[in-house]
């Protein structure tokens, strides 16, 4: 009876400590989200959303240039970090054993942790110095990078759920191994892959080392590539290690914008997955 | 136009291991060949040589020649992709492209091999619904995915499928192994239905199955051809003491 008894008090404490330890992560979130949004919702407004930076003490500055240059830079990193990305996971879904595969599996986990300001000074080294020039370009290529491994990773996870079943299927109905990835590995997985480009997308939107040094920032609207660009984190590490109390306040309403978009795209990655799960 | 598969002195080997020893045997057009024996005695391997699926896996090697019609389909000079077209194949799991609908699903192989365009495409995969014993299930609902529709449905689309790309031959491995006994019962009454036109051969763990559909049974064991005879026949008097042993459950 003791001995029952010991059990079941070892296992309401392993429940309880479970319970406390996920119970504190959801905490941590919320604090934060719950911060941000008392400090920044007092600044947000159309106009803070589409003007120009103003000076200190100048009323009604905004961050429109940017939420652009963001959007700008992310995607140009989307744009050049998926196709890279499906190419790559399509070889090793396809040549999962071969030695290239094995290196290219490696190198990607290994890149998916070198810390993002590494991966800024080498954009900066490679492509800011040579031309002479930050540039949104630059910001794109350095998003790119830290983009890649994370959906070359996600995406082979993905192909890979495609059943050997109807891969056999599709060849025995006399489908090369071309008609076979395009018709059905592809379109399968799409689902996923969609999911997984959009979890790199907001973890690219948040990156702030790779674009403080490739794109440096600026307080004007962006016109080229070619020039130094604004982007959400670089502002709001700017604005937040000011000594001024109005940009202070800025850097909270961008922060709050800034963790919406991110939100906002976990939660639609989410409910996506759901869907495209329950209709298979 | 059905054809016959020969197959003469027939060895395969994956890596070292030798799977199969010195196979021949015929099926005949516009009939049902039976391939039994327990489990892993290579009985399938032998089904997926004649569609050269066995390929797929790296480090393979075969001997001798397996002959459809009057081509040796062994010969390298054979491209297995066009070959797979002309044979189909069902498998032990039915496995209908999961994101297509019930009509992309069988009108999939006409558009990979371009073999039919505009309306020809509905018409064939009317056709081959019809065959398959489903049209009057499905007739309603052909944008409906195909992977909602139930097991043994499943199992007669993806035969809808293989006969669009008219085959000669059919290739089945344990079709009715995850099914329930009306599914069994649809997909055996659809086999025969199939023999008028085609050459069948099937892998079967169950014996009565074999009784039922087939007009000659072959029983493999180890990786060897024992014994192959008109169905009644092995099955009522078998030559081979191995056979008979295997029909009274004393091996395998």
């Amino acid at each position: 009876m003791k001995n029952r008894r010991q059990r079941k008090v070892a296992g309401l404490l392993f429940e309880s400590l479970c319970v406390v330890s996920a119970g504190l992560a959801t905490v941590a979130l919320s604090l934060i989200l719950y911060y941000i949004f008392r400090r920044g919702i007092s600044t947000i407004d159309f106009g803070f959303l589409t003007r120009l930076p103003a000076p200190v003490g100048v009323e009604g500055g905004g961050i429109g240039n940017a939420l652009i240059g963001s959007g700008i830079m992310v995607g140009l990193g989307t744009l050049i970090a998926v196709p890279i990305c499906l190419a790559a996971a399509i070889y090793l879904d396809q040549n999962p054993d071969s030695k290239i595969a094995t290196l290219a599996r490696f190198a990607s986990r290994v890149l998916a942790g070198v810390p993002s300001m590494v991966v800024g000074l080498f954009v900066f080294s490679q492509l800011v110095l040579r031309s002479g020039q930050y540039s949104a370009l630059a910001g794109g290529v350095a998003l790119a990078i830290v983009m890649v491994p994370v959906i070359t990773l996600s995406a082979e996870e993905m192909l890979k759920l495609v059943p050997n079943s109807q891969r056999e299927a599709s060849i025995a109905l006399g489908a090369t191994r071309q008609q076979t990835v395009f018709r059905l590995i592809l379109p399968g997985a799409a689902g996923g892959l969609v999911v997984g480009i959009m979890l790199a997308v907001a973890l690219a939107a948040g990156q702030t080392a790779p674009v403080l040094l490739t794109a440096l920032t600026s307080r004007f609207w962006l016109e080229t590539l070619q020039q130094p660009t604004a982007s959400l984190p670089v502002l709001i590490y700017h604005y937040a290690t000011s000594p001024f109390a109005d940009w202070q306040a800025q850097a909270w309403g961008a922060a709050l914008v800034l963790v919406a978009i991110i939100l906002a795209l976990n939660v639609t990655a989410q409910l996506f997955l759901a869907i495209t799960n329950r209709r298979t | 136009m059905a054809q016959a598969v020969t197959i003469e002195n027939f060895s395969f080997w994956f890596g070292t291991t030798q799977v199969l020893k010195n196979v021949s045997l015929a099926a005949s057009p516009r009939q049902v060949t039976a391939l039994i024996g327990p489990s892993g005695c290579g009985k399938t391997t032998l089904l997926r040589c004649i569609n050269r699926m066995h390929e797929l896996q790296p480090g393979t090697r075969s001997q001798g020649s397996i002959t459809i019609g009057e081509e040796d389909i062994s010969s390298p000079a054979v491209d297995p992709v066009d070959l797979r077209r002309r044979v189909g194949m069902i498998f032990q799991r039915p496995s209908p492209f999961p994101h297509l609908s019930i009509f992309e699903n069988v009108a999939v192989g006409l558009r990979l091999h371009g073999m039919a365009h505009g309306r020809a495409i509905a018409e064939r995969v009317e056709m081959c619904l019809r065959k398959a014993a489903l049209w009057d299930e499905v007739k309603d609902d052909l944008d409906r995915l195909g992977a909602l529709l139930s097991g043994g449905q499943q199992q007669r689309l993806c035969i809808a499928r293989a006969l669009a790309v008219e085959p000669e031959v059919f290739l089945m491995d344990e079709p009715c192994a995850s099914l329930d006994p009306v599914g069994t019962m649809r997909i055996e009454e659809l086999i025969k239905e199939l023999q008028h036109e085609y050459t069948v051969i099937i892998v079967t763990h169950n014996m009565h199955q074999a009784s039922r559909i087939s007009d000659q049974t072959a029983f493999v064991l180890n990786g060897e051809l024992v014994e192959t005879g008109p169905t009644a026949q092995l099955f009522l008097a078998p030559q081979d003491p191995r056979t008979e042993a295997y029909l009274t459950w004393k091996i395998g």
